[in-house]
């Protein structure tokens, strides 16, 4: 997949984002669109990820951060497990597409997530399971950055490399904004990359909007369990939305929606 | 039925032992523990199966979602802890990364209870059978002895989903039969009479069938009933024994609060209102002391069954 294809897909996880969660009236955008080049180069380059192939061949992506669902719905139904158009029945009653991620209820998710540092604990238990099954099935973690406040993200990072998952990756969305305000005011996570070589990972910091960067990073032979520090904007690709904390949670109205929409050329 | 004693031996020994034995059998099955397996005996499985043995240490949250990614994997993890820690502590754990995606995952939490003893009210779990039992699609077991809690195990990892088993710690009599049928969701009456209903789990159905035979002796028949499935519970066989003998008691080693009581006057509240005299603790914590001095100090003994069974006897004509 060429450098253009690939940011063509973030694009349309952007769109789809502003329209979903604009139509739900309900959702999180900043931390969704944060993340689109991350989920666009994890589904349709690093990993084994066609709807074809049977669900124990295919890598496995747990999405920690699970309030950005709507860019995970978007490159699943651009990856094919659903038809597009559904993403715009995110948080109705009944919908497939939960306003966190539920494996139950939607084709291509892999794990229910969304109560924050559980689902990196979840693929530390997946990658644990891939290597006694004997298989050479890739697990990854998306993770946020506020997310690494809570005691069990650690107690998840001391498991992966106490068990040398080598087939983990660990890729933090690092946009430096939470709910209440930036992370440095609300409780600092201080020299993240430290902390983590500290813990026995692999660490590889990458502008989280390169692409080019992330598949590099991707491709690095480690001995350590591997963690991306992909430094990211909240918020990305909407001027008005970019490093604003108020829209960690907000949804765009109808004006603020077709705005956006124009600015991503939708 | 005569009590027939077969050996004394703790819960915890009895599903540290089955666990080992279910993983001879089956190579899908996994363990983990949060440093606690000398003490939940989960070590039996890690010394003959290390490989599929993961000690996670002191951290529960991420061991009961490692559990949750290892069941993904299509392995059926058992994780064991303190109940305390376990139902306690990482109970959003268990809520979200467990039962909100229905996996199958099996908790076997020892130490419940005033029965921890020593160590007092900070590790006396008596509160997560209502915890547990609140959470949608959970199975909850409680063995009564040695014999019940091999065949808890056994149908807790035959069953598809998530399943909590609470394993007593102190030794304590084996006194069901070897070949007594273990089925989730069935009572199973051990003692028939006319007079007043026990209705117990755990270790109190031993205590209850003591109390019938010292009941008996004053003139006074009583059913007991052995709840080890508490969710799902057998109403059929509760309200049988509530129509039958007008007057029932429950006995349970937790709170009176969200457990077996709670849940028997679900069941008779709706479809059989009856007397009903819920025995556990009372709202309040435990302590340190013996198991023993326990158990008698928060009324939990045959000895306090008794008085009460009287009492329900003459109260409700």
């Amino acid at each position: 997949m060429t450098l253009g294809e690939l940011q063509e897909i973030s694009r349309q996880i952007r769109i789809d984002v502003v329209r979903s969660v604009g139509t739900a009236k309900s959702g999180h955008v900043g931390g969704a669109v944060s993340c689109a080049e991350i989920l666009a180069t994890l589904y349709f380059n690093a990993m084994k990820s066609d709807p074809a192939l049977p669900a124990e061949q295919r890598d496995k992506c747990v999405l920690s951060k699970g309030h950005a669902a709507p860019a995970l719905y978007s490159v699943l139904a651009q990856r094919g497990f659903f038809p597009r158009e559904e993403v715009l029945t995110l948080r109705k009653l009944g919908s497939r597409l939960q306003g966190h991620p539920d494996m139950k209820k939607t084709p291509g998710v892999d794990a229910s997530t969304g109560s924050l540092g559980q689902g990196v604990s979840i693929s530390v238990g997946m990658a644990l399971g891939a290597r006694l099954h004997g298989s050479q099935q890739k697990i990854f973690a998306v993770v946020g950055d506020g997310e690494a406040q809570e005691g069990q993200f650690w107690e998840a990072m001391m498991a992966a490399a106490h068990y040398k998952l080598t087939n983990l990756t660990v890729v933090m969305d690092n946009n430096g904004l939470q709910i209440d305000g930036s992370n440095d005011q609300v409780m600092s996570l201080g020299d993240i990359k430290a902390k983590l070589l500290a813990f026995g990972f692999e660490v590889i910091e990458v502008d989280g909007h390169d692409i080019p960067q992330l598949l590099q990073a991707y491709t690095v032979k480690t001995t350590r369990p591997k963690f991306i520090l992909a430094h990211t904007v909240k918020g990305k690709g909407i001027s008005f939305m970019e490093n604003q904390v108020g829209w960690h949670g907000k949804a765009p109205n109808a004006e603020e929606m077709q705005k956006a929409l124009a600015e991503l050329g939708a | 039925m005569t009590i027939n004693i077969k050996e004394i031996k703790a819960i915890r020994v009895a599903t540290g032992a089955a666990l080992a034995e279910l993983g001879a059998e089956r190579k899908d099955i996994v363990a983990l523990d949060a440093d606690l397996a000398h003490a939940t005996m989960s070590c039996t499985f890690g010394e003959k199966f290390p490989d599929r043995f993961f000690n996670c240490g002191i951290a529960e949250q991420n061991m009961i979602c490692m559990a949750a990614g290892l069941a993904i994997s299509g392995f059926v993890p058992v994780a064991s802890t303190f109940a305390m820690f376990g139902a306690g502590r990482a109970y959003e754990q268990v809520r979200n990364s467990v039962c909100y995606p229905h996996l199958n995952v099996k908790l076997v939490f020892s130490h419940s209870g005033l029965s921890v003893g020593e160590d007092g009210g900070s590790h006396q779990a008596i509160e997560d059978i209502s915890l547990m039992r609140s959470i949608p699609g959970m199975t909850v077991l409680v063995p009564c002895d040695g014999n019940e809690a091999r065949k808890a195990l056994r149908a807790a990892v035959t069953f598809k989903g998530p399943v909590y088993i609470r394993a007593a710690r102190l030794p304590s009599p084996v006194f069901t039969a070897d070949d007594a049928p273990f089925e989730i969701g069935k009572a199973v009456t051990l003692r028939e009479g006319g007079d007043v209903a026990i209705i117990a789990t755990g270790l109190m159905v031993y205590q209850a069938l003591l109390a019938a035979e010292e009941l008996e002796k004053t003139g006074i028949q009583a059913t007991v009933l052995n709840i080890h499935s508490i969710k799902p519970i057998d109403r059929q066989a509760i309200i049988d024994v509530a129509r039958k003998t007008r007057r029932v008691i429950t006995v349970e080693e937790h709170s009176v609060i969200g457990g077996l009581g709670s849940a028997v006057a679900e069941v008779l509240s709706e479809e059989c209102p009856t007397a009903l005299k819920r025995m556990g603790v009372q709202d309040r914590f435990g302590q340190s002391g013996t198991p023993e001095a326990l158990l008698d100090y928060y009324g939990l003994t045959s000895k306090h069954i008794v008085e009460t069974a009287k009492e329900v006897v003459e109260r409700v004509k």
